[in-house]
């Protein structure tokens, strides 16, 4: 039997989100939802995690910070110490004050620009990529849940399609692959 | 879903649905460009062009084209390099801060802010760049490995501090204007029918599908650039405070600095905001989404950072008294009373007395009084820049060396170039780019749309 792919279209989030609760409810395994916007609540119902981007962020800033404190002490300290306005710089320590702006910054810098990078990378967005989405009018005011035969096996095709369309569906496409 | 109080004003006014929000923002893009963008973007471009000579006359002839003497080291390039650095803080502050307070109405202005904020930094960098002299050889300011001489860059001077925190400020403001954009390119790709047109938007979408994980993150990322944009936005005018700060002179040695500077960033961002906007809503017919409340809003901020900004002007004046140090004190006497008291009290008029105007409601709800005052704000904060740099300098420890600025044709040729420069880009984003977050908008339509807060009350 060739895998069906049914990408269901709902002309409004509320309508998506009672749908999706209804058919997760029956045990059907939702694969995608492609809307918009960001529908609120949306990710519990469909079993999305919450990213972990939060936590690289964190750790490309300590990078940073570490990467300014090497990069201060060296400069400065190690391989070329300047006595500037009768104030030697001696150890990093006592200069470290007038470092806080550049640490601070390059952390920022690391933690933004590491964290941006992962995210354009995780979700496969670059220059010249191709958009996979499923109907154009899905980044308008369409909503389309993508739901597959084979992440349901539990269940017929045609089992499966009646029970999508007890939902208030836009339209109806399904797909053989 | 969300409710809003009934009582709260909706930030979207008329019956909108989604579709329509995209029509509304995407088809000024589809069609043919308006006759009075062309003429704007004429002109735009020839003051752009003619800013381009006069920087290409001072790279060949040095910075001596410019009115700069032996006394007045620092003078309009500075100012104009604060003055930008200033106006390009509105932007990160309105998409970053106002996020973090969940300001919902940020979300009409935050698009355009945000490139008005990249372009006026931008702006800035022409001027500490040019002012170097020998400009190709900025690179310089990078902490390279020392073949190119045997000294690194000085790390504890602010000069330095400055050139990361520009850079950080500019690119992290870039990289969280254009994450914001990406959905909304997609958007536009999905309607294009020219496939040149859909080309050009496609590769700008980077592919962006509207997955949930791809919306999860998107929301993760938005939240999280916000929340160390927030801090960045203070750093930055902090530390061009601490270029004066930092140094002897009387006038400029002040531990006031940061935070005043910080204000008067913000004071004089939000100005130049108004100022576009007001302009954009009407000829892009956007009154729908930009519309008196939020002007009030913006208002708002002003009347708050404008009163910040004049409680540091006579803190000052009362510590310069009070510090006893009588050079301390003179600069003060001799801003308000010496050569360039017309520029003092012109500063003082524009920032601090005007913009108390905003306490009347009729004032602060009418959108031509906005407007005068959003450009007498901009007015009085470049000669607040101009007053703190000129008049502190002119006259120093030694009446000997006292002296005075003219500028040269160079200095205001530059200085109308890169307003030039500003509009052009401004008005290339305009005709090419979403000018709203549509996509965000979206979000909020239902919680803060007119008709739908007119549907909940019947509830």
């Amino acid at each position: 039997m060739a895998n069906k792919v049914f990408h269901v279209m709902y002309d409004d989030d509320q309508k998506l989100m009672t749908a999706a609760q209804a058919l997760v409810s029956k045990g059907i395994r939702v694969k995608d939802v492609f809307s918009p916007f960001p529908v609120h609540g949306l990710d519990p119902v469909i079993g999305v995690k919450r990213t972990r981007l939060a936590i690289a962020s964190f750790m490309y800033a300590t990078t940073g910070t570490l990467l300014a404190i090497i990069g201060t002490w060296y400069f400065m300290i190690h391989d070329w110490p300047m006595n500037i306005g009768g104030k030697p710089s001696f150890s990093w320590v006592e200069n470290a004050p007038a470092f806080v702006p550049v640490i601070f910054e390059f952390s920022v810098f690391c933690g933004a620009h590491g964290m941006v990078i992962t995210y354009l990378l995780r979700n496969g967005l670059l220059p010249g990529m191709p958009a996979s989405n499923p109907d154009p009018r899905t980044t308008d005011d369409k909503f389309v849940m993508e739901i597959v035969t084979d992440q349901n096996s539990s269940m017929s095709a045609s089992e499966l399609e009646a029970l999508i369309k007890t939902t208030e569906v836009y339209e109806l496409s399904i797909k053989e692959y | 879903m969300q409710k809003e109080a009934s009582i709260r004003q909706p930030l979207i006014l008329g019956h909108k649905t989604y579709h329509d929000i995209t029509n509304d923002i995407v088809s000024p893009i589809e069609g043919a460009a308006p006759r009075q963008w062309k003429i704007a973007i004429t002109i735009a471009a020839i003051i752009a062009l003619y800013g381009v000579g006069c920087i290409a006359y001072l790279v060949g002839t040095g910075i001596g084209a410019w009115g700069l003497n032996k006394t007045v080291g620092w003078a309009w390039d500075i100012t104009n390099f604060v003055w930008w650095v200033g106006i390009g803080h509105a932007g990160t502050l309105i998409s970053a801060v106002l996020l973090l307070f969940r300001q919902r109405w940020r979300m009409a202005i935050n698009r355009s802010a945000e490139a008005m904020t990249i372009f006026a930094v931008m702006m800035a960098a022409v001027f500490p760049v040019f002012h170097m002299g020998r400009v190709w050889m900025a690179y310089w300011t990078l902490p390279l490995p020392n073949q190119f001489g045997s000294l690194w860059p000085n790390f504890n001077s602010a000069l330095m501090w400055d050139v990361f925190a520009i850079s950080t400020y500019f690119s992290v403001s870039l990289v969280f204007w254009y994450i914001g954009l990406i959905p909304d390119f997609a958007t536009i790709r999905d309607r294009m029918v020219k496939p040149g047109m859909k080309k050009f938007y496609s590769i700008l979408s980077f592919g962006w599908s509207g997955r949930a994980k791809n919306w999860t993150r998107f929301e993760e990322v938005s939240l999280v650039l916000a929340g160390i944009a927030t801090p960045l936005v203070f750093s930055v005018h902090s530390i061009v405070s601490m270029d004066f700060a930092t140094s002897v002179v009387p006038g400029w040695h002040t531990t006031i600095f940061p935070p005043y500077f910080v204000s008067g960033a913000i004071f004089s961002g939000f100005a130049m905001v108004l100022t576009l906007l007001l302009i954009m809503r009407k000829t892009m017919r956007l009154e729908a989404y930009i519309h008196v409340k939020h002007v009030e809003y913006m208002n708002i901020v002003i009347i708050v950072t404008g009163s910040i900004v004049g409680v540091a002007y006579l803190t000052e004046l009362f510590i310069s008294w009070y510090s006893g140090v009588e050079y301390e004190a003179y600069a003060f006497i001799n801003r308000f009373s010496g050569p360039y008291s017309w520029s003092y009290w012109m500063m003082m008029t524009c920032n601090v007395i005007s913009p108390q105007l905003f306490w009347f409601k009729k004032i602060r709800t009418n959108l031509a009084a906005t407007f005068v005052l959003s450009i007498v704000v901009n007015i009085g904060m470049w000669f607040e820049r101009f007053v703190i740099i000129v008049t502190s300098i002119h006259r120093d420890y030694t009446p000997g060396a006292w002296g005075e600025f003219h500028p040269s044709g160079i200095d205001v040729g530059m200085f109308i170039g890169t307003i030039g420069i500003f509009f052009t880009l401004f008005l290339l984003f305009a005709r090419y780019f979403p000018v709203l977050a549509l996509n965000e908008l979206k979000t909020i339509l239902k919680m803060s749309g007119e008709s739908y807060k007119k549907e909940a009350e019947k509830h």
